[in-house]
């Protein structure tokens, strides 16, 4: 009975360890990257794993293995009620963590450099300068070099490292393209950086993570990555549009609003993210018309 | 006169809210009137309320965490359903705000008003019996702490229906918490909450530490002291340093709030950053508060039913107090993507995989206590060993998110929400679970029901996988925690799997209370008549089960480690003492009662802005401490013969019960 029901125990979690394994190897967005930067995060994520197994795998056996062997009707097995210590064995189960721990740390130390969010993506290619707005509940992406702006849609070109400028005009936000790799906060009054490259084309989820408010589960936006020349054509078509990223324009949008629709702009007013940016400076924010049913309770 | 409280804040609107709100004071009313109809309300008056006994408020403490916890599941169950269903078109029963207010207060209950009340009714129970004390060095405060905390679970409860709960996160969300964003009374309630059960806390905190290093019984070194009461003096330590951080960051918000200042605010200089640091800087070694008296429970429990020693008892030391070191050095892991420099990352990434050094050393230790034992596999060990292999899958994932690259997309993500449920349900909750179980007849004289025990692990074993590693899959596909909706129908079936293991634990609580049921309607048959009712090894076992309010009649002197087993095994145990003298014994006080009630208005006053009876609840907690600072007849005296008519009915009890004795 008593070894049936530890067998039970172990399908239990077994089952659904297996599962996750499974799963997660078969490719949720996290492991079906699209970019040299999401490449990388998941062999590591797959290299640290695979070394924590040195000790798991040992762990998981020797908790069948004893409770079995050394259940109370398994009157054969050694009993040595005052053995409490082995030097031996302390060092090892010392030893073997602080070696895995240590191989852990190198890993650790050289990865985090590489995929610093900060550092330019080495590349032939010259970077895509995006500049990111968070706000409630929407994302504006403004290309400054081009000078073209998008709201809720993202177009990046394919092979091209895309630098972000980011920031955020209310509450702190986190910037996520889980198919691209890193995520990183976008904060008021001050800017972050993030480097990232798709290396394919496609349509991949962007998203917030940070919670920002009731609005919070639909600020998610489309990420699309291009061949470069219908990059070049989508920026062109952009250029086309009647609409303009003024700071009056800006002004309008920066109220709390739900899935506003994408829309391109033809032009940004000139240092309209160095304005978002430091409009914080001062005693008073900028105009938030925050219309009460947004921001207390809707429970009513 | 009601400062911002008007008619409008109490909930009548949405169904679920209406319920509690016409619901609990029904409930509440119906209490106190058949509490008075069976003129009840004097004994729990002497009994309970007033009590100083640690036992007591132990146990009431135990309660306390107990019916939170209910709560804070109920609020699970809900953001579950809530997820399962709200999918693309369907949004689900609950407003994105309402769930908010959910997940908001699930996990300020948990932490807060679950976890910590049980842990701390734990190690009351058990700490001066381990140690050969007769109370804690401040029996009084003892009670003022408890009282503080039941007046931070009422004003969370209070919110239900007067106003709303934070909308932040448990643990505030900078600069979202500040006035600006989140004008209501919900960041109030959280911080007061947090505050009053914060100042009870750091107090139990200090009760505790001066307890075990001033009150052991002569020769019990502190190389002697039982693992539990040894986790017990390293939480304390964390306690009494951390809180304190917790304390100014709630302050410096509050000023925010109240006083127009910015230290949190986006302007004037005002750093959201800032928040972040000082919070964690608690909120960390937190964690560890939580967790470490489960650590101290499982290396009782593993020992005892193993019926052998603990193997490697310094290594659990040190690695005991090297998790507590470590725990203050890693408050950054929280907040990785922050944009912090390289070095910074890597120096916190690192540390934080540091403490996965002594907690694997003390899974080892606890499997070779297992090796060449005899092991009884009664309840508390059935949670030993899921606690062992689950404990393990979280520490992986830890590790994993210890690598910053690896945390900068699992961040924020359901894989996240996997992860810490992992550590504080197997690796807290499973470790208090065990220590209910374990220290149940200690206390009241009968053991929990075998069957239905196991029935409710059961529930808790598969439940736990099942709610829990679909999240963990989630967070690989991206899904960010805290969504009142999406639109990925590719999330949903998991999110159903999660839904039903929630029903399952939801089968293994049912399971619990019917245990509760069963064990008192059998408790003649499970009485324990000898004190030691599992073949213990420490000085608690020593003792009749329930121990007499002074708990050792002759405090006992110890010559090592496990000393009642040593006697056990060198037949000296249960030796009548040549003769008993007068104990002291402190009395019931009401204070605690009364700064409960003060703390109570104090704190509803200044979340609704009313100010004098702020004032007037400030001055009654200030005039009860001074009243009771000035009360010298705070003992009272049980005579020996008293004593010895005590002890001689239980070494009659012990004589009959002698052959049947861990048959």
């Amino acid at each position: 009975m008593r070894k049936k029901s530890f067998g039970r125990f172990f399908k239990s979690i077994g089952l659904p360890l297996a599962v996750f394994l499974f799963s997660s190897c078969q490719g949720g967005s996290l492991f079906d990257p699209k970019g040299p930067i999401g490449s990388q995060e998941k062999s590591l994520i797959l290299i640290t794993f695979a070394l924590m197994l040195i000790v798991a795998i040992p762990v998981f056996a020797m908790v069948i293995w004893f409770s079995v062997r050394y259940r109370e009707s398994n009157k054969k097995a050694t009993y040595k009620p005052e053995w409490e210590g082995s030097l031996k064995i302390e060092t090892v189960i010392w030893l073997v963590p602080v070696a895995i721990i240590a191989v852990l740390s190198y890993l650790t130390w050289v990865k985090t450099i590489d995929l610093d969010p900060y550092k330019p993506i080495a590349s032939t290619e010259r970077p895509l300068h995006v500049e990111v707005v968070s706000l409630d509940w929407n994302w504006l992406f403004i290309y400054p070099d081009e000078n073209i702006a998008s709201i809720n849609k993202l177009v990046i070109p394919e092979g091209r490292p895309v630098t972000f400028d980011l920031t955020s005009a209310t509450v702190m936000t986190s910037f996520f393209i889980p198919q691209l790799g890193s995520q990183i906060y976008a904060m008021a009054g001050m800017t972050t950086h993030l480097n990232l490259e798709a290396d394919a084309t496609g349509t991949f989820l962007g998203e917030n993570m940070e919670y920002s408010g009731s609005g919070y589960a639909s600020m998610h936006f489309d990420t699309v990555s291009l061949p470069q020349d219908q990059f070049a054509s989508w920026v062109q078509t952009a250029k086309a549009s009647p609409s303009r990223m003024t700071l009056t324009q800006f002004n309008q949008l920066n109220t709390p609003t739900l899935n506003y629709p994408v829309t391109t702009y033809s032009s940004v007013d000139p240092g309209l993210f160095n304005h978002i940016v430091h409009s914080f400076d001062s005693e008073m924010p900028m105009p938030q018309a925050m219309p009460a049913d947004m921001t207390t309770s809707t429970k009513k | 006169m009601f400062g911002r409280l008007t008619w409008d804040s109490i909930q009548t609107h949405d169904p679920f809210l209406f319920m509690a709100t016409i619901g609990m004071p029904i409930v509440v009313i119906a209490l106190v009137i058949v509490l008075a109809y069976f003129k009840k309300w004097g004994y729990l008056w002497r009994e309970w309320f007033t009590t100083v006994d640690h036992k007591k408020i132990g146990f009431m403490y135990i309660i306390l965490g107990m019916m939170m916890m209910l709560r804070g599941f109920v609020d699970a169950i809900m953001m579950r359903a809530q997820q399962s269903i709200a999918e693309g078109a369907n949004h689900g029963y609950l407003t994105a705000d309402h769930f908010s207010q959910i997940f908001s207060a699930h996990g300020t209950i948990m932490i807060i008003f679950a976890a910590m009340p049980i842990f701390i009714g734990l190690m009351n129970i058990a700490v001066p019996l381990q140690i050969g004390a007769r109370d804690v060095a401040f029996p009084a405060l003892n009670s003022v702490s408890f009282w503080l905390t039941v007046s931070a679970s009422l004003l969370v409860m209070v919110s239900l229906s007067i106003g709303d709960f934070s909308t932040a996160g448990w643990t505030g969300i900078a600069p979202y918490f500040e006035k600006q964003y989140s004008p209501g009374s919900g960041v109030d309630y959280w911080t007061w909450a947090l505050q009053l059960s914060g100042v009870g806390t750091t107090l139990t905190g200090i009760n505790f530490f001066v307890t075990i290093i001033k009150m052991r019984a002569p020769g019990l070194k502190l190389m002697r002291m039982p693992l539990f009461t040894w986790t017990a003096l390293t939480t304390n330590a964390l306690i009494v340093l951390s809180f304190p951080a917790l304390t100014v960051a709630l302050l410096l918000l509050t000023l925010d709030r109240y006083l127009g200042m910015n230290f949190f605010t986006n302007l004037l200089g005002g750093n959201v950053m800032l928040y972040n640091n000082i919070f964690w800087m608690w909120g960390h070694p937190e964690v560890y508060i939580v967790i470490l008296p489960a650590f101290g429970i499982f290396s009782e429990v593993v020992a005892t039913f193993s019926r052998k020693q603990i193997f490697g008892y310094h290594s659990l030391v040190y690695a005991t107090a090297v998790i507590m070191i470590l725990s203050f050095t890693v408050w950054l892991h929280h907040f990785f993507t922050m944009g912090n420099s390289v070095d910074v990352n890597i120096a916190f990434g690192i540390a934080t995989m540091l403490i996965a050094i002594p907690t694997g050393v003390k899974v080892f230790d606890w499997l070779f206590t297992m090796y060449r034992g005899r092991i009884n596999f009664s309840t508390p060990m059935y949670w030993l060993v899921a606690f062992l292999v689950m404990f393990v899958v979280g520490g992986m994932t830890g590790v994993l998110m210890a690598i910053p690259p690896i945390d900068y997309l699992v961040h924020n993500t359901v894989f996240l929400v996997a992860h810490f449920h992992n550590m504080l349900i197997p690796g807290a909750l499973f470790g208090y679970f065990a220590g209910l179980i374990y220290w149940f007849p200690k206390i009241f004289g009968f053991k929990l029901d075998e069957r239905w025990g196991k029935i409710s692990f059961w529930g808790w074993a598969i439940g736990f996988p099942t709610a829990f590693f679909p999240l963990y899959v989630l967070g690989f596909m991206g899904m960010p925690r805290r969504m009142y909706h999406y639109d990925n129908p590719t999330w949903q079936p998991l999110l159903i799997v999660a839904a039903i293991g929630t029903a399952i634990i939801a089968g293994a609580f049912v399971a619990m209370a019917i245990q509760a049921y069963v064990s008192v309607k059998n408790r003649k048959k499970n009485a324990d008549l000898t004190g030691d009712p599992w073949n213990g090894r420490t000085l608690e076992w020593s003792i009749p089960s329930p121990p007499p309010v002074y708990n050792f009649a002759v405090i006992p002197t110890v010559e090592g480690r496990d000393s009642f087993w040593t006697e056990k095994e060198k037949g000296t145990a249960y030796k009548r003492p040549e003769k008993y003298s007068d104990i002291h014994v402190p009395k019931n006080v009401p204070y605690g009662v009364w700064i409960g009630i003060a703390a109570f208005f104090f704190g509803f006053a200044m979340i609704w802005y009313m100010w004098w009876l702020a004032i007037l609840g400030l001055i009654g907690a200030i005039t009860t401490v001074i009243i009771a600072a000035n009360n010298d007849e705070n003992e009272y005296v049980i005579s020996a013969e008293e004593v010895k008519k005590i002890e001689d009915a239980h070494y009659e009890r012990l004589a009959a019960a002698g052959g049947k004795q861990h048959e």
